[in-house]
């Protein structure tokens, strides 16, 4: 389709709470930046139920204006309802970028968007640019595992698509807001949405781990040897208020569930703190930690790839450092 | 009951080593796969299969010749039947491009297989990493989809997915015509048995080629089909490291660390 706007749209993913995730929030720092240079306003999208908290954060966080779309049907994620509004209000407005957060949803229903409007979708974005020669978004992604990035453009297919990875942006600080709110009335029938919820997960509740969302993460990998090797870590975890992570290895191994897996196939983190325990530090995970503020490395091969991107690293047994660690954390929160 | 498993050949990226000089991919000697989430698909199928023999399990494959040795480890592990989309007209396809051909060799197929009631893919091959090609397949077909599922059986006329979800795994359920994309599961995919290996060395993998379908539109493959292209692409800039730290005791190191850590308020 042709753009009708040079506007930038910033899909905000809701929580069943009505509050916005965090992706969606980040992405309009970047996005701020991406519409000034196109000449055109950011807008971000929100859909959900009782969606107030989202529409303000946002509001907050840079959008000249805030497209929601409500209604109980979008309460819940599906790829149907969810695909269907973005398009009927993409077709309405005709934006010519959008930003979708690669989150677990954001992934699921922007190939359906992309596919439905005949456009180019770009996967996984870790950085954005504007690509000099042609004015278009330069889409730039790791592909082969991390080991190689492209950079991919959408040349004449409007509007551009991309999802971009969570905590690769940091979120705009707040400001006053000065955000044009536009409601708009579009809806799906129950009948268009082919999926159906049959139960949640409730033993899974504890396995919700926001790894995302951590300030300090505490990881670990091969070395940590065994499930039981997890203890300590959690130890140290549980003073610091920290998050357990992991490494692809420590899952494979079955000592420790993917829901911890920090890296290339499991979560993107930006923490403040990443304590890598008996992680070697291949390509894939460090695709998966290396923005994070401040990065300390253990582990025994003074080698490993791990400390190229360590801030601070002790070559050492995780066995030993990490019980010392907890002893002076503990001193100091004496 | 018939199920459609999309499998693709990729090379192993675990095994991709960085040339230190020219700073590039080494793709020599780099072995060729089964991409692992197909693998995961392809195990879902043949579990349903395991409690309904009347399932046929019919895979797909797109790539070059050589891929027909993934073909193969289908045919191998659970497969009935395996066809290979092939031609020079489809390289250089983005995924959008992909999915289209995908959807036309589905269609194409099942003029001898009869309808697919599911279409099941990896979440996402390990070399491209995007995750589009099933939902935009499903877009084409005009399916339903369900991503990320763990596994799934049958309950009535409904397929139910357990899946992992934004804030922890759900079961959703859909009727077919659908797409289902896995993604790691709690078990391991079976090996295949000797005799079936043999038998799958010995079968004739069916080959679609350029123009297999003549309602195909020559302008949504290959290059020109594509609305996205690479401009360019490089390897990631290799990080300086950072400060080792070094004492008598390792007492020491991690009283240093400590200091660091809250000198510059982290903790």
């Amino acid at each position: 389709m042709d753009p009708k706007t040079k506007d930038l749209w910033v899909f905000v993913e809701t929580k069943e709470d009505g509050s916005a995730r965090n992706v969606g929030i980040e992405l309009l720092n970047p996005g701020k930046e991406l519409a000034a240079k196109q000449g055109g306003k950011l807008v971000a999208v929100v859909i959900g139920n009782n969606v107030q908290a989202a529409v303000d954060d946002a509001a907050k966080h840079g959008a000249d204006q805030v497209i929601v779309i409500e209604g109980p049907e979008y309460q819940m994620f599906s790829t149907d309802a969810y695909a269907t509004a973005l398009v009927a209000a993409v077709e309405k407005y005709g934006p010519t970028a959008m930003l979708v957060g690669a989150s677990v949803n954001g992934r699921d229903f922007a190939p359906r968007v992309s596919a439905r409007l005949q456009t180019g979708l770009t996967a996984d974005c870790t950085s954005l640019g504007i690509d000099e020669e042609t004015g278009c978004i330069a889409w730039t992604r790791p592909a082969f595992g991390g080991n190689l990035m492209a950079t991919i453009l959408c040349k004449t297919a409007r509007p551009q698509i991309g999802t971009v990875r969570p905590g690769v942006f940091k979120k705009a600080e707040e400001e006053a807001p000065h955000a044009e709110i536009i409601k708009e009335d579009i809806h799906v029938a129950a009948a268009d949405i082919r999926t159906e919820l049959v139960r949640k997960i409730q033993e899974g509740a504890e396995e919700v781990v926001d790894l995302e969302g951590a300030d300090i993460i505490v990881s670990g990998g091969r070395g940590v040897g065994n499930a039981e090797g997890f203890a300590p870590l959690q130890e140290l975890c549980d003073l610091l208020g920290a998050t357990l992570g992991c490494s692809r290895a420590a899952v494979d191994a079955g000592w420790i569930s993917h829901a911890h897996q920090v890296g290339q196939t499991g979560k993107t983190v930006a923490p403040k703190l990443y304590v890598a325990c008996g992680i070697s530090g291949a390509i894939q995970h460090r695709a998966g930690m290396a923005g994070s503020d401040v990065i300390v490395a253990i582990n025994k091969d003074a080698d490993a790839p791990i400390f190229e991107v360590a801030t601070y690293g002790i070559v050492g047994d995780l066995k030993e450092i990490v019980p010392l660690l907890t002893e002076e954390v503990k001193k100091l929160k004496a | 009951m018939n199920i459609l498993v999309c499998a693709k050949q990729v090379p192993d990226t675990t095994e991709i080593k960085i040339d230190p000089v020219t700073n590039t991919l080494i793709r020599d000697g780099v072995p060729a796969i089964l991409n692992p989430y197909d693998g995961y698909a392809l195990e879902a199928a043949a579990r349903l299969k395991d409690k309904d023999p009347e399932v046929k399990i019919v895979v797909v494959t797109m790539g070059p010749e050589a891929a027909k040795a993934v073909s193969k480890e289908c045919l191998a592990i659970a497969a009935d039947k395996a066809y290979l989309v092939s031609g020079r007209s489809f390289a250089g396809s983005d995924t959008l491009a992909t999915s289209y051909i995908l959807y036309n060799a589905v269609k194409e197929i099942e003029k001898v297989e009869g309808k697919f009631d599911f279409i099941f893919c990896g979440k996402q091959a390990i070399d491209g990493d995007t995750a589009q090609v099933g939902p935009e397949m499903a877009e084409w077909l005009g399916y339903g989809q369900i991503t990320n599922g763990l596994e799934c059986e049958m309950n009535g006329d409904k397929l139910e997915v357990l899946k992992e979800g934004a804030d922890g795994n759900l079961v959703l359920s859909i009727k077919a015509p659908a797409v289902v994309t896995f993604t790691k599961p709690s078990f391991d995919p079976r090996f295949p048995t000797i005799k079936r290996k043999m038998a799958a060395n010995k079968a004739v993998i069916e080959v679609l080629g350029d123009g297999f379908n003549p309602d195909m539109d020559d302008a949504k493959i290959g290059l020109k089909g594509s609305p996205t292209f690479v401009r360019k692409s490089f390897t990631p800039p290799v990080a300086a490291g950072g400060e080792i730290l070094k004492a008598e005791t390792p007492e020491d190191v991690v009283k240093l660390l400590v200091g660091k850590l809250t000198e510059s308020h982290v903790i």
